[in-house]
């Protein structure tokens, strides 16, 4: 598990820091760019101008002239392009990007007008628009060659015009990259909303919606608001309409679990333009760990009903991905589909998976899965060389 | 205390459920519901009297069940409606679409001489049964009238090979006006191959021809079903074939084959016959009840019930082929699977409703004259001109297309109002033939009771539901042809 944020051991500094947000510079860098924080190792020359210096013993410490922190020793890790933001003391760094990985998000706000059994983010109610200003914040420091950008909640949507300002200008800066958000979906159903999304005409653009049900009384219920599935199912056919790209992502639990093939059949019916489906193991975090005998079933229990849907949803040229799931719970046939989803920094293994040989293949747990998990994970022999490729149901 | 919900907070507020429209068939101790997109599900008994009493709660697995079906409704939700209306379009987009396939009869000659062949014609002059350039022009005239974005020239016979001067001109023709029309433009022959030379290869090669031949199984059997001077028909076609995936591409020549009444008994020789080809799709279909296939009395050598365990036989071999590792894909299959599985209707001409007839697939005669189907050409040789629209020398686009000879059969066949059709739970995935019925039974609807096409139908649907829901190895197969 790798810490996102730390306190440093430098004491307070003198002035506030005059902005929040920084990108990590080389140590050799030039240029006083004013939000770039230089990196600086074991007794090198500092350069000059910058306001923030971040340095890794009290010796470099006393050397710089200007604001100088002590890196935390668990943030150890952070690279030139990584982003943090500083509180204006110095003394708490929260890590808001790692250039290195390929599975930031950026949170947007903790509100939600779901209240999902398992939201891993569980929702507050407090005004937090700071995250958004944040966000905006971080867009602009982010290097252009980021490959992939990815905003979440919380609901994003619930800020309306402003998080369509913050994708035109994530579309502007970064033209290029692949741009991810996740949302209920429902504020899609006013078509205004929708038609303002789409004009922000980033081609790169994708908005992952969760679906949990065929109908409207499972969804509703997983999702805990009444009217959800409605709004969700108008709000992507309104996205349809305007050629905007989406992805259906499904929470595998007890309550959906049952229903896979049924919601694979509703999708290829119904929503056939969808651009990909996840379909995603649980987290064992946030809400999830206060409904586990609601939630909780042993992935083994439901491979038949997922191996179902994915042939539904792939023999009708959906592209389908498995996230969060382990190989030895899942048949072969399954394997092609199973993405190394988990991000890397909550990834743990099991004591088991110690002798595993494709354990470089699976996608391993949360961290979190401590509190649960399938009594049925063992080690599985390495593939031999001589082994034919697994062979895809495609 | 817990701040979630129950399920029960969830459920629809009152139990007054509407119905959406829905058929249903019963098939054994089960009951089979279709809503008027082809999406099915299967009820027990007592489900389904549940259904019919409306004796349904709230909420149970059965109403959700038949709520992501669009079966029933909460009174005032428009979204299954909605839902519905988007997979109806979907569904019936074609109509709007119009004519894409335009058959030209190069000419009737032949040098076979099959006896259950409709039209063709032996030892004639060269120049009384042969399309002219002049008529041939009249039909690519009708055929860039059609609104339809994607433009197939098919060249039938007889054996149009042996007209292939009019052929090469059509196909330089129609690529030209082309450039303007800027449409999807495909051509295909329909050959025995009999007549395959270097000319015929380096003109498609050229200008991206398919081939469509027949191959009716072993060369004995092919050979006594088509004879020809010399009794090498099957030679001469299977060598074609292979020359043409060699020279033109692996993908450039499909076969279609005739069931007669020697092939009866012999389907996994016949799909044999397909698979050592190298062929990788079959059509099985039976005898149409046209032309010579009445006179001859090959045709009522066999009906319905002799032409089905032919045709399970054969898709169980088919279905043991592919779990075999032998890929083969049983075309008709394909098409209802595609109706029961997706939104979209092929437009197979003898399997769509309204009928593909004139709007689906036109045909223009050698002489001019043009058919709602190929079918009608048929029975016109035979002297029942009734699915003649017009003539290309004498009519216009409009007269034709509006002729009452092509919209009585469309408006009288349509299956949705059709008596029996339009209750029938099969109905998503059948079609209106009206040929057939006015071949058989004197009238574009029919009687569906003495209907061959509605037994041979109605069997099939069924045979491919069971065959689906009894094995998940087979429901991977028919998902892959139904997304074909």
């Amino acid at each position: 598990l790798i810490a996102l944020r730390g306190k440093s051991t430098s004491a307070p500094l003198a002035e506030e820091l005059p902005r929040a947000v920084w990108r990590i510079a080389a140590p050799g860098a030039m240029g006083a760019h004013h939000a770039r924080a230089v990196l600086v190792d074991g007794g090198e020359e500092a350069p000059a101008g910058f306001d923030l210096y971040l340095v890794r013993s009290d010796d470099d410490a006393e050397r710089i002239d200007g604001n100088a922190l002590r890196l935390p020793p668990e943030l150890d890790y952070l690279t030139p392009d990584d982003v943090v933001a500083v509180s204006p003391d110095g003394m708490r760094l929260r890590v808001l990007w790692r250039h290195t990985s390929r599975q930031n998000s950026i949170l947007l706000t903790e509100r939600c007008n779901h209240y999902c059994l398992m939201c891993s983010q569980p929702p507050k109610t407090a005004i937090d628009d700071h995250l958004l200003a944040q966000a905006f914040e971080l867009i602009r420091l982010l290097p252009r060659d980021t490959s992939e950008i990815g905003f979440t909640g919380g609901e994003p949507t619930l800020y309306g015009k402003e998080l369509i300002d913050l994708l035109r200008l994530t579309h502007n800066l970064h033209p290029e990259s692949e741009v991810h958000v996740l949302s209920n979906g429902r504020r899609f159903a006013d078509p205004e909303f929708a038609a303002a999304w789409a004009a922000v005409g980033n081609p790169n653009m994708m908005v992952g919606i969760p679906i949990y049900g065929a109908e409207p009384a499972r969804h509703n219920y997983v999702v805990q608001a009444e009217n959800a599935f409605n709004e969700t199912v108008r709000g992507i056919m309104n996205l349809a309409q305007l050629g905007q790209r989406i992805e259906i992502r499904v929470v595998m639990h007890k309550q959906t679990a049952p229903a896979l093939p049924e919601i694979a059949e509703f999708i290829v019916r119904n929503l056939p333009f969808v651009d990909q489906v996840a379909l995603m193991g649980l987290e064992m975090i946030g809400l999830a760990r206060a409904n586990i005998p609601e939630l909780w079933i042993d992935p083994a229990e439901y491979a038949d009903q997922l191996a179902e849907a994915v042939l539904i949803l792939d023999r009708s040229r959906v592209h389908t991905m498995i996230y969060n799931s382990q190989l030895c719970l899942m048949p072969r046939s399954l394997w092609p589909f199973m993405v190394r989803s988990i991000s890397d920094w909550k990834n743990e293994y099991h004591p088991e998976c110690e002798s595993c040989g494709v354990r470089d293949r699976c996608g391993g747990f949360f961290f979190s899965s401590k509190y649960k998990v399938s009594e049925n994970i063992k080690a599985l022999p390495a593939p031999e060389v001589t082994e034919p490729a697994v062979l895809s149901l495609r | 205390m817990s701040k979630f919900r129950e399920q029960v907070a969830f459920a629809a507020p009152s139990a007054n459920w509407e119905l959406l429209p829905f058929r249903f068939e019963r098939m054994g101790d089960r009951v089979l519901l279709t809503n008027m997109v082809g999406e099915y599900l299967f009820l027990s008994n007592e489900d389904f009297e549940r259904l019919g009493e409306r004796d349904l709660p709230t909420d149970s697995p059965l109403v959700r069940r038949l709520r992501a079906k669009h079966v029933i409704r909460e009174a005032g939700d428009d979204l299954p409606l909605e839902l519905m209306a988007m997979k109806a379009r979907t569904r019936y987009r074609r109509l709007a679409e119009f004519t894409s396939l335009h058959i030209f009869v190069a000419s009737l000659r032949c040098e076979h001489s099959c006896p259950y062949c409709q039209v063709s014609r032996q030892n004639s002059d060269k120049g009384s049964f042969d399309m002219t350039l002049e008529t041939a022009r009249l039909g690519l005239d009708s055929a860039f009238r059609s609104p339809s974005q994607n433009i197939k020239i098919e060249f039938q016979g007889g054996e149009p090979l042996l007209n292939f001067d009019l052929i090469e001109a059509v196909v330089l023709e129609a690529k030209a006006r082309n450039e303007v029309a800027g449409k999807n433009l495909g051509f295909v022959i329909a050959t025995n191959l009999a007549l395959l030379d270097d000319r015929v290869i380096d003109f498609c090669r050229a200008h991206d021809v398919y081939i469509s031949t027949s191959l009716d199984g072993p060369a004995d059997l092919h050979n006594k079903n088509r004879p020809r001077p010399g009794r090498n028909s099957w030679e001469l076609a299977t060598a074609g074939i292979q020359r043409v995936r060699e020279e033109l591409g692996i993908d450039r020549v499909s076969a279609l084959m005739t069931t007669t009444r020697s092939s009866l008994g012999r389907v996994r020789e016949i799909i044999d016959a397909y698979v050592d080809q190298g062929l990788s799709g079959i059509f099985l279909r039976p005898l149409s009840p046209y032309g010579f296939a009445i006179k001859t009395k090959s045709f009522d050598a066999y009906g319905v019930e002799k032409w089905l365990p032919f045709y399970e036989e054969g898709l169980d071999y088919i279905i043991e082929l592919n779990r075999t590792g032998t890929p083969m894909v049983e075309q008709y299959a394909a098409i209802v699977l595609k109706k029961m599985f997706t939104n979209d209707d092929p437009g197979y001409v003898d399997l769509t409703s309204p009928a593909g007839i004139g709007i689906g697939a036109i045909v223009y005669n050698y002489d001019g004259d043009v058919y709602a189907s190929d079918e009608g050409r048929m029975l016109a040789e035979m002297g029942d001109t009734t699915f003649r629209l017009g003539n290309l020398h004498r009519d216009s686009y409009e007269e034709i297309m509006l002729s009452e000879a092509l919209l009585a059969p469309l408006e009288q066949s349509f299956t949705g109002s059709a008596p029996m059709c339009g209750e029938c739970a099969f109905e998503p995935f059948c079609g209106a033939d009206p040929t057939y019925h006015h071949a058989t039974s004197g009238d574009f609807l029919g009687r569906k009771p003495d209907s061959g096409f509605c037994r041979r139908n109605m069997a099939i649907f069924k045979l491919l539901l069971e065959r689906y829901e009894g094995d998940p190895e087979t429901r991977a197969l028919f998902r892959t042809w139904a997304s074909h």
